[in-house]
């Protein structure tokens, strides 16, 4: 006859005895200490505004009435003066009617600066420490789209290098969005202007889109978002570029805060060389309707029938270095290109 | 229901009794769930930045575990299709081991996808706005929790009618059965589906990674099923036949050559045509660029998953050390192939080509490590109290006895005539016979 782990249930139902009843109690006193100590730091989240009562019945933006929006904006508007003593601007910027936006990016004029990523990361108040960026640059080898052929972290003291040109990545603002499709809580979704937004305040953070996005456009808050406070854009709106709470979802919004009022992207403006260009393709005589119509234009990874709103196109002259206008910028930079060497404008990054 | 309650207040207080074995075990497990609340609570605090997870590499650890579970889950149906469908019986009364352990995997499973969450806090946004039907997380979330009322509805059902000494009803229970194998097969098929339906990621975008799934989760289930089927029979008074160890043997051996089949044809497909592709299976198998972190792993897994699958061919694992060792082998090795072998190297290289390696920290170890924990504790609380419930140890004191005419105590210790019995569970089986597994003093229960 083998042992037994556990013999018969009476054990079970066995009468309390003094013995067994302190014995039991010693135990129970002593599992409720060593749970209690495994949920010691929880203690920290005493000083943290993230779990507030309003925030956990705020409903999804689609959902709120004017009232109950203007009652969320006042809440961010006093957790980001309490936060960053600044009063900051707040407001929720509805899309306009007949507007659809598309970028279109000249990949014979990018010089692969970055200038493009900070002006993002300083306009849309993402986190520097760690760091969150929406526009990533690749320095490519000429003759490939292939982004695996791709160098994320050049650090050149110059830039352009003659043999590469440079693809700067953001959100595509799909028409088909992969990102939406696979939310399971609606927090992502595309507006009618074209551009996919994020309701921060709805969002779970399952990483769910951002494991669908192919053009890697999506960022997570992994920890909580950290910006100095005499760095913070007092000009927010709901939907852009707020400050986000640690675990949620965040990427470029096409700068809707400034784009719907008729302003134009921070990333375009801070373009020197104006490889850049956004606007309203509905609109037949807006420069991007311009360009779709006459340019050589290519989208990134269009067998994946994602039907991206950010086109690439190169100028009719390419190689860069034998583009005319190309001197004329690298003039404006104060870097006048060596006359017998064609190929690299330079300019300090 | 105050009789209910009565049984369940008795589950309760028997979950702590058991030998100096049971409760170190017990204890154990224990300590490593709290070293995982306690790392949990960390992870709350401070974020997801206490795992190795990055924007490149989205998805680790937890998103691992949690889809090997749900496959280890979907795998109890293999005890279900031999014994309702094929009328196997020597599986007959071995089928709610198996649901039991569906119960412990898919709340590991449900912890898994929690955990990995960025705002748990928000969890009933789900309630809410439930993107449904297109999203494919929205049909995970409704099977896995159908799955898990399915088999607690048949464990419970089953258990409570043989404390009860009732006859259950077939109604009761046997639709949901049936039920609960096509549902068995849903939860680990649409779990690959939120994988193979991304475009942006060809590693996943594949055709037969749901079945793939299934193979892999029928070898891995089974064969953890072998090996706690040994601890009941060591450990308790059920009978667990070796025939019924032979019967779960041959059905690992065939789901192991299907898997180890359709590995050949993914890495056929992906290395002959060598196109673009083929960037994230070179990284995991051969590594790309110099970077190769995870070529350790996979060839691990190869590697006992084959030598698995030859022990279990051969006659000698007939033998239980040799199919033990096969079993574990094939448990881990699944483990690595669907974690570090499918997961993680679909991030790598990230859809814009760069490399990004990933390594899961200690406190997301902990934190896996503790779930894991909680499941094998829930399985040995669901196991401890159902085998006296079974062997008519224990029962309720005002049905016993009078339910169905004067018990015969202590008689039969084996079935007269297995033929003759019907379909039904175990808990049937307790009920409409003298229980099998007496103890000469059962008389003495209470």
């Amino acid at each position: 006859m083998t042992t037994r782990i556990w013999d018969g249930p009476s054990a079970g139902d066995a009468p309390t005895t003094r013995r067994s009843f302190l014995r039991n109690s010693v135990a129970a006193a002593g599992g409720i200490t060593a749970l209690a100590a495994a949920l010691s730091p929880l203690r920290e989240l005493a000083g943290q505004a993230d779990f507030s009562v309003a925030q956990f019945l705020q409903k999804h933006y689609k959902e709120m009435s004017a009232q109950e929006m203007e009652a969320a904006l006042e809440r961010i508007r006093s957790e980001v003066e309490r936060r960053y003593e600044i009063r900051p601007h707040v407001r929720d910027i509805r899309p306009q009617a007949g507007v659809e936006f598309v970028y279109a990016l000249n990949l014979s004029r990018c010089i692969g600066c970055r200038r493009c990523v900070y002006a993002c990361v300083e306009e849309n108040n993402q986190s520097r420490e760690p760091q969150i960026q929406y526009i990533r640059v690749l320095e490519m080898p000429r003759g490939t789209l292939d982004l695996e052929k791709g160098n994320h972290h050049y650090d050149r003291p110059t830039v352009p290098d003659a043999s590469h040109f440079y693809l700067p990545v953001q959100c595509h603002q799909c028409a088909n969005p992969p990102c939406v499709k696979v939310c399971p809580v609606e927090a992502t979704w595309q507006e009618p202007d074209g551009i996919t937004v994020i309701d921060y305040d709805w969002c779970i953070g399952c990483r769910y889109c951002e494991a669908a996005c192919p053009y890697w456009a999506r960022r997570f808050n992994f920890a909580e978002p950290s910006v100095p406070a005499d760095q913070i854009n007092p000009e927010m709106s709901y939907l852009s570029n707020r400050p986000r709470p640690k675990g949620v979802m965040e990427k470029c919004h096409f700068c809707l805060h400034r784009t719907r009022e008729g302003r134009l992207p921070a990333c375009l403006e801070a373009c020197p060389t104006g490889a850049r260009k956004f606007g309203n393709v509905l609109d037949p005589d807006s420069e991007v309707s311009q360009i779709l119509k006459t340019k050589r234009v290519l989208v990134l990874k269009e067998e994946v029938g994602t039907l991206p709103r950010f086109f690439y196109y190169f100028d009719e002259r390419y190689p860069r270095g034998l583009d005319p206008d190309a001197a004329p910028i690298a003039e404006s930079l104060g870097h006048l290109p060596a006359p017998d060497d064609p190929a690299p404008t330079e300019h300090h990054s | 229901m105050i009789r209910y309650l009565n049984f369940l207040w008795r589950c309760f207080r028997l979950s702590f009794v058991g030998d100096w074995r049971y409760t170190l075990w017990m204890f154990v497990l224990t300590v490593a769930v709290l070293f995982g609340v306690n790392a949990y609570c960390k992870q709350f605090v401070l974020g997801l930045a206490t795992t190795g997870m990055t924007d490149q590499v989205s998805w680790g650890l937890y998103i691992a575990n949690f889809t090997y579970l749900v496959g280890m889950a979907a795998a109890a149906v293999m005890l279900v299709i031999p014994v309702y469908v094929y009328h196997n019986r020597e599986l007959h009364d071995l089928v709610i081991f198996g649901e039991l352990f569906a119960v412990s995997a898919i709340m590991m499973a449900l912890l898994f996808v929690t955990v990995d969450l960025g705002r748990p806090d928000r969890f009933h946004h789900l309630l809410l706005r439930f993107n449904f039907p297109i999203s494919m997380l929205t049909w995970d979330v409704i099977v896995l929790n159908g799955y898990l009322l399915l088999n607690l509805h048949i464990c419970g059902y089953l258990i409570y009618c043989a404390y009860r000494r009732r006859q259950p009803s077939r109604l009761f229970y046997i639709p949901f059965v049936f039920l609960a194998i096509v549902w068995a097969i849903s939860i680990h098929t649409v779990t690959a589906f939120l994988y193979s339906g991304l475009g942006g990621r060809p590693f996943w975008n594949s055709a037969v990674i749901a079945p793939r799934f299934l193979a892999s989760a029928f070898a891995a289930g089974p064969a953890f099923l072998v090996l706690t089927l040994q601890v009941i029979r060591s450990a308790t008074r059920y009978e667990v036949t070796d025939k019924a160890l032979l019967t779960l043997r041959n059905i690992i051996t065939v789901a192991m050559t299907i898997n180890m089949f359709l590995l050949g044809s993914e890495l056929f497909t992906e290395f002959y045509t060598h196109s673009a592709h083929v960037a994230s299976a070179q990284y995991l198998w051969f590594g790309l660029n110099g970077r190769h972190a995870l070529i350790p792993w996979i060839w691990t897994a190869l590697a006992m998953n084959s030598v698995a699958l030859v022990l279990l061919y051969l006659p000698a694992s007939r033998r239980p050390p040799i199919l033990n060792t096969a079993c574990v082998l094939l448990i881990v090795g699944v483990w690595i192939e669907k974690g570090m072998g499918l997961i993680v190297p679909a991030f790598i290289p990230s859809p814009l080509g760069e490399i990004v390696e990933y390594e899961p920290t200690l406190n997301e170890t902990l934190v896996s490590l503790g779930i894991w924990a909680f499941g094998l504790l829930l399985y040995s609380i669901l196991v401890r109290v159902t085998v006296p419930v079974l062997t008519g140890e224990l029962v309720d004191e005002d049905t016993a006895g009078n339910a169905f005419g004067p018990e015969r105590p202590g008689v039969s210790v084996h079935e007269p005539n297995r033929d003759a019995v019907p379909l039904g569970g175990p808990a049937l089986r307790a009920a409409s016979n003298p229980p099998r597994h007496l103890s000469p003093n059962w008389e003495s229960v209470p």
